[in-house]
């Protein structure tokens, strides 16, 4: 059984239909990449996944339960977790004091203060500090290490790279590996939906790319079996579904595909 | 030496000032909501102890076990079902309900209790009149050292509250983004009507001493109010030590107003309040780079 599943899912920003029928599954363990360039409605998709942005139409059923009009909070107790694009942290308020605020998910799991500083070393020594005072990529691991404090069953990553020099994308990106790798199985690691820029990038980390163009998808298919031309193609919209290749053929805005 | 007496005397009152504006103050900084119904909701709770001291001859202070979980109630609801539906539409809207709801308020109390002034005074013994002696002939109230003792031990609570424990940490993350706090598993929701509620228990603390060391009656709630907004904007609105300063500082201003001129209490107080305000409008920018160069100062020469 999927852990998420979304089905005809529909978000608004007033009249404008950011996101438009997305139906997707995603099993555990997978990391899901989404592709698309600006106003395509990723961003828009995982709030609304995580509950901060309201579902217009549609289901969103996380672990066979619908959660479409369940508050952001409780999604979080339930192993649904964002890590907000621009960091959105508590600035006046301490790094080990923004990651024990994640505490109040209350979720029992692997992911405690200590091995999120294991993860991310480079916060030991800034424990005390105020996380305004941060540099961006350490600000970014604070981002990522306070939503693993939820111990989340899902992942949610906006723009995890948004605005860091290359060095910190780097170091994010080395620490993202090793979460990935630190599950002993599939079915026990965490399932991750990432938004990324970086195509080169997204093919490292993903088993399965989603490209978006205006609030639908375009395409969708396996990453080792999709070529980054192809995925430019619809990230500008030159392609379209109807371009689909054989390993992008099972994407379209409302079919259901599960990685194989 | 009167010029000493009056600063001391208005260092007293101005303990008073900041335990009545720490609710104020502690809403705003959470909540960004101004409750206009601030100083009526602490009369109701002066009545609440009157009731209590008068009808069952119970302590003023022993009372407060009773009316500080009342006054909690009363602001979990308040949150429920006015504060929070209100917020939802602006900055403006919380102003008109609180308003409206100190109206409500004032002429319920003038309906039950009437327009008789009431004190809680003739119920405290000793402790209304009694004072100690310092060096030089000063005098200084037993209520007014306790009122400011409180006030410190209140604020200092709050502070070791909010930056101590999980439920601090929860209400510091909802005050500065809700949205992503419920990212994290924090009831925002929860989080505010548990706010409102402490604010409350504050609000029930000051209608003690305002009661014990003065006289009120129903629609004494508006002058409280000015005097608590006064404080907050003079020590910087949400900050809670800068509260304790905002209430001194008017304190010892109308102390020494009043030493000038008979009707310089309540001059010296605005006028105090409206430089502030106006330094702060005009000149925020500059007062915050003197702040930060006197702060770097003292600490290198420390």
């Amino acid at each position: 059984m999927s852990i998420l599943n979304i089905e005809n899912l529909e978000a608004k920003h007033g009249l404008l239909a950011a996101v438009q029928g997305i139906s997707l599954a995603l099993e555990q363990g997978e990391t899901l990449a989404l592709v698309g360039a600006n106003g395509a409605g990723k961003t828009t998709l995982l709030r609304t996944l995580a509950g901060v942005h309201p579902v217009a139409a549609g289901r969103i059923v996380f672990d066979g339960v619908d959660v479409s009009a369940m508050p952001a909070h409780r999604r979080a107790a339930a192993g649904l977790a964002l890590v907000p694009e621009g960091r959105k942290l508590f600035p006046a308020m301490t790094v080990q004091e923004n990651l024990l605020v994640a505490l109040s998910a209350k979720r029992e799991g692997r992911w405690n203060l200590s091995t999120v500083l294991e993860a991310f070393p480079q916060l030991k020594p800034k424990l005390k500090a105020a996380a305004g005072t941060l540099s961006g990529g350490q600000q970014r691991a604070v981002a990522i290490g306070r939503a693993l404090m939820t111990n989340p069953r899902v992942l949610l990553l906006d723009e995890v790279s948004l605005g860091l020099s290359p060095l910190a994308v780097q170091g994010v990106y080395d620490s993202l590996r090793g979460l990935m790798s630190k599950a002993t199985s599939k079915e026990q690691s965490t399932t991750i939906v990432l938004v990324e820029q970086d195509l080169q990038r997204t093919f490292q980390v993903a088993d399965r790319i989603v490209c978006m163009l205006e609030g639908r998808v375009v395409a969708m298919g396996r990453a080792d079996e999709m070529t980054r031309e192809q995925v430019m193609g619809y990230y500008f919209g030159h392609r379209t579904p109807s371009h689909a290749t054989a390993a992008t053929a099972t994407a379209t805005t409302t079919t259901t595909t599960a990685p194989t | 030496m009167i010029w000493l007496n009056q600063l001391v005397q208005g260092l007293m009152l101005g303990g008073y000032y900041a335990l009545l504006a720490c609710g104020l103050s502690f809403m705003f900084g959470v909540m960004g909501i101004i409750n206009l119904a601030h100083g009526s909701l602490a009369v109701l709770a002066a009545y609440l102890l009157f009731v209590l001291a008068d009808r069952f001859q119970i302590h003023p202070l022993l009372g407060l076990v009773a009316v500080i979980p009342a006054m909690a109630l009363i602001g979990w609801v308040l949150h429920r079902l006015v504060l929070e539906r209100s917020a939802r539409a602006g900055a403006l809207l919380p102003l008109l309900s609180t308003f409206g709801l100190a109206s409500v308020l004032d002429n319920s109390m003038f309906q039950a209790f009437g327009a008789d002034t009431r004190s809680l005074a003739p119920y405290i013994d000793s402790l209304s009149y009694d004072g100690w002696t310092l060096p030089g002939g000063i005098i200084v109230g037993q209520l007014a050292v306790l009122t400011l003792v409180v006030a410190i031990a209140l604020l200092g609570g709050l502070h070791l509250m909010l930056t101590r424990t999980a439920l601090g940490r929860r209400i510091r993350a909802a005050a500065h983004d809700p949205d992503t706090a419920q990212l994290v598993g924090v009831d925002a929701r929860a989080v505010y009507a548990a706010s409102t509620a402490i604010a409350m228990t504050t609000v029930a603390i000051a209608g003690a001493f305002l009661a014990m060391r003065a006289t009120f009656d129903p629609y004494t709630g508006p002058y409280q109010l000015i005097f608590a907004f006064e404080a907050v904007i003079i020590g910087g609105a949400g900050s809670l030590w800068g509260t304790l300063v905002g209430g001194i500082v008017l304190g010892v201003a109308q102390s020494l107003g009043a030493q000038v001129h008979p009707q310089g209490f309540l001059i010296a107080g605005h006028v105090v309040f409206l430089v502030v305000l106006l330094a702060r409008v005009y000149a925020g920018d500059t007062l915050s780079r003197w702040v930060r160069m006197f702060s770097s100062r003292f600490t290198n020469r420390a």
